[in-house]
């Protein structure tokens, strides 16, 4: 029952759109500083071009997609409309508003900070405000989830929440919280200083305060990639989802361990002692415990779904699986990309491995792979499964999709495998120049070409993704029927409270938050002499 | 395999505690292993560290300030830069402190020119940042920097008369660019050479970014911005505050100094 098709659209396009520009902006990065072209002799431009990339596609695109999804759950895994679309609707003016402001000052190079801020550089007080509005913006949207489902719950006592909903609220609640770190840091210390109402700032707590974001923010652009895995991938291809209780824990799991481990992003800071780095490597460890969980009731829901279609023997089953259908594709490729992301990531979280790769192009990579990659493929087919029922239009040409995501699966190897590579040889990331004549460096000439072929595929993919969703445009009105989530093969009868609530699984998270950060907050946050002058950007001030 | 629960007693089935208890004492176990591995274990494993007990050790891995020893930090044998430039050091829009500066600078006129304009290989100092001429003066008056002509003029300057000269040459135009034809500039001031450590002249003295502190160099004298880099290079000057001008100009190659002096003095040879 989808009554808010407008409101879904417009925040499904607007990601679209920005997400398309940044894309440009990515190829065009790519480029610049590779052997093929004779360099732009100017590196304000370079990073003008990535704080904008950075901005659109850490903050703007997933934020959008993930408001425009969870309204789309709300209302149809709760079967009733959304309550409060004016409100929704404001958020979504906010983040407009938010966006054009951050975006204005980077075009004019007045905020070339790029999208992690980097105190003590400082740009103009306009990108922050910008993105604190992007950021109130989708608080109505955690708002406003955690409302619906709290009318449906009075009105369906004692019933299981449909597990989308339960996902989609879950994910809400961990932006929520993990969107504090940066707000304090933008509110307290950064946005005084941006105003000149200081002209030093304690940069070592400021970092602190992202990596509170930095990490958990990683995961709330995943929620609904895996929304997506549990929810509708077992209904697209013809199967069931494995275990519906799995999908819950794999959630609240999200909630609780992805908050305490920000800190392994800043394991070559010195301003954090190494006692709170282990510990933050070890809830790192962690982390992967959900996703792996997922892989295997994915992988057997998959399965599940290849032996109702008369799938045999051991691996022979896979055959038998829909390869046609384009989100049996996207979840095929994401699970692949997911698989060696992943594998990188293990090495990031892990003290010894980290320090040969910090800093270097291999980070780029991995979460390029992750981020671009596994996730942001879903992304597409989940606009491709709810399209048609958001325009009453279908999208036929089945075709394009499949070569869509498979350009951006091959794009997005490309790029990111040969930057894995030269981040082992040691090639830096964020460096807008490279001398490719300097035999140290000559070296990774080859394997920067091929990452700049990889973007150019990515970007004729992005091509292709437009052109599907507008020739969908032009096909004639049908009715495509309500908007259903996969259903498990035991459908819950009746859940545990603590799988059907959040209060146990918020409280761990906001408890595992203060013994991981507290002490390293307090510490830097009340001892003098820690603060820096401000360096300005666009010139002196 | 059907059990409705009553709307009355909706999920208050006894194994929620359960699940609390469990949770809870799983996540306390996970954090209180974390921590002791992290905190006692790992920090007494390294003979390194000299720790003397379980509580110095947890001290160490929280990233507890240690003490600051009781030795005398050595002091250099030669005088560094004290200037500390804060935003509101500078008051540029205060004409009584312009008109001052015009004064106090008649001094300077007979090297830099009577508008800040120098036919002597001198720095120009109009539209110079006035950040940037509070602070050579005020390195030559304590020492930090010294020059056999500018020394004995600067140490008779007080406070407010550096300040004011500096906001009287801020307040004159700049030069225009002496490059009318767009020359476009060599590798070392739009690239700087990264594997040698040398960041692009441009990004702090103008042309892709100025930094507070850097000159601005556009126009500035060949022979003057020559010699400074093999003053820096030789370490014969050293007021630039954490060395950064003396790290870039070591590592320069004559060429590349010649290469950056003309082209910012628009010298076309």
């Amino acid at each position: 029952m989808l009554t808010s098709k407008r409101l879904i659209l417009a925040h499904f396009w607007l990601a679209f759109i920005v997400f398309g520009v940044a894309l440009l902006l990515g190829a065009w990065q790519m480029l610049v500083r590779s052997p093929l072209v004779p360099w732009i002799s100017n590196p304000e431009w370079y990073y003008r071009s990535l704080t904008a990339h950075g901005t659109v596609m850490g903050y703007a695109f997933p934020t959008l997609i993930a408001m425009g999804f969870g309204y789309a759950i709300s209302e149809s895994a709760l079967g009733q409309p959304l309550v409060g679309r004016r409100w929704a609707w404001l958020g979504f003016g906010l983040i407009v508003v938010g966006a054009v402001m951050a975006l204005v000052p980077v075009a004019l190079g007045l905020a070339s900070v790029l999208y992690t801020f980097y105190p003590p550089m400082i740009g103009s007080p306009f990108y922050y405000i910008g993105v604190v509005l992007v950021v109130v913006g989708s608080w109505i949207w955690v708002a406003l989830m955690s409302i619906n489902l709290a009318i449906w719950k009075r009105a369906n006592p004692g019933k299981p929440v449909p597990l989308a909903m339960f996902a989609n609220v879950a994910g809400s609640y961990l932006w929520a919280w993990t969107a504090v770190g940066a707000a304090l840091e933008l509110l307290l210390q950064i946005i005084p200083v941006a105003l000149e109402l200081s002209s030093t700032i304690d940069a070592g707590l400021a970092r602190v305060f992202f990596s509170w974001t930095l990490h958990a923010i990683v995961y709330f652009w995943l929620f609904p990639t895996y929304i997506a895995y549990y929810t509708i991938v077992p209904r697209a291809i013809g199967g069931k989802v494995y275990s519906d209780t799995m999908a819950r824990i794999a959630f609240v799991l999200f909630l609780v361990v992805s908050m305490p481990i920000g800190i392994h992003h800043s394991f070559m800071d010195p301003e954090v002692g190494a006692g709170f780095k282990f510990l933050h490597s070890a809830f790192t460890a962690l982390v992967a415990l959900p996703t792996l969980i997922t892989v295997f009731t994915i992988c057997a829901s998959v399965e599940i779904a290849a032996r109702l279609r008369g799938g045999r023997g051991l691996f022979g089953w896979v055959t038998a699986l829909p390869w046609s259908n384009p989100i049996m594709l996207a979840v095929a490729f994401s699970f692949v990309m997911l698989g060696f992301g992943g594998a990188g990531g293990l090495i990031n979280m892990n003290y010894q491995f980290d320090a040969t790769i910090h800093n270097t192009q291999w980070i780029t990579g991995h979460f390029h792979l992750i981020f671009g990659g596994a996730i942001v493929i879903m992304y597409f087919a989940i606009a491709y499964d709810l399209w048609p029922h958001l325009t009453g239009r279908t999208l036929a040409s089945l075709r394009l999709m499949r070569l869509q995501l498979w350009l951006w699966f091959i794009g997005m190897i490309v790029t990111t495998f040969p930057w894995h590579w030269v981040g082992i040889l040691g090639m830096p990331r964020r460096m807008a120049y490279f001398d490719y004549t300097n035999p140290a460096l000559a070296v990774d000439a080859f394997s920067v070409i091929l990452s700049v072929i990889g973007g150019f595929i990515l970007v004729v993919s992005g091509i292709l993704f437009f052109v599907v969703l507008l020739r969908g445009q032009t096909a004639p009105q049908t009715d495509s029927g309500p908007y259903r989530f996969a259903t498990a093969v035991h459908p819950p009868v009746t859940v545990p409270a603590a799988l059907n609530g959040y209060a146990l699984w918020v409280g761990l998270m906001i408890g595992l938050t203060i013994t991981n950060y507290g002490y390293p907050i307090a510490q830097l946050a009340l001892r003098p002499g820690t603060a820096v002058p401000a360096v300005y950007v666009g010139g002196q001030r | 395999m059907s059990p409705t629960p009553s709307p009355s007693s909706p999920q208050a089935s006894p194994r929620a505690d359960n699940w609390h208890t469990r949770a809870i004492g799983v996540t306390v176990l996970a954090f209180v292993v974390s921590a002791v591995v992290g905190f006692v274990a790992l920090p007494l494993a390294q003979p390194d560290l000299k720790l003397k007990d379980v509580w110095d050790a947890i001290c160490s891995a929280a990233g507890v300030a240690s003490r600051p020893t009781a030795e005398k930090p050595i002091e250099p044998d030669f005088k560094v830069s004290s200037v500390v430039l804060t935003p509101d050091l500078l008051n540029l829009e205060d004409a009584q402190s312009i008109g001052r500066g015009a004064t106090l600078a008649h001094q300077c006129a007979i090297c830099h020119g009577p508008a800040g304009i120098s036919r002597a290989d001198s720095p120009n100092l109009t539209g110079q940042y006035a950040s940037v001429v509070y602070k050579e003066l005020k390195d030559f008056k304590t020492g930090a920097r010294v020059n056999a002509v500018m020394t004995p003029f600067a140490l008779v300057l007080s406070e407010q008369d550096m300040i004011d000269i500096a906001a009287y040459y801020a307040y004159l135009p700049r030069l225009p660019s002496p490059r009318a034809d767009g020359t476009p500039p060599p590798r070392i001031v739009a690239n700087g050479d990264p594997m040698r450590g040398i960041a692009p002249c441009g990004a702090c003295h103008g042309e892709l970014d100025n930094k507070r502190g850097s000159p601005r160099i556009d126009g500035q004298p060949a022979q003057y911005i020559l010699s400074q880099l093999q003053a820096f290079a030789s370490g014969e000057r050293r007021n630039d505050i954490s060395q950064q001008m003396r790290t870039i100009a070591r590592q320069m190659t004559p060429s590349e100094m010649e290469a950056a002096a003309r082209y910012y003095s628009g010298e076309s040879r």
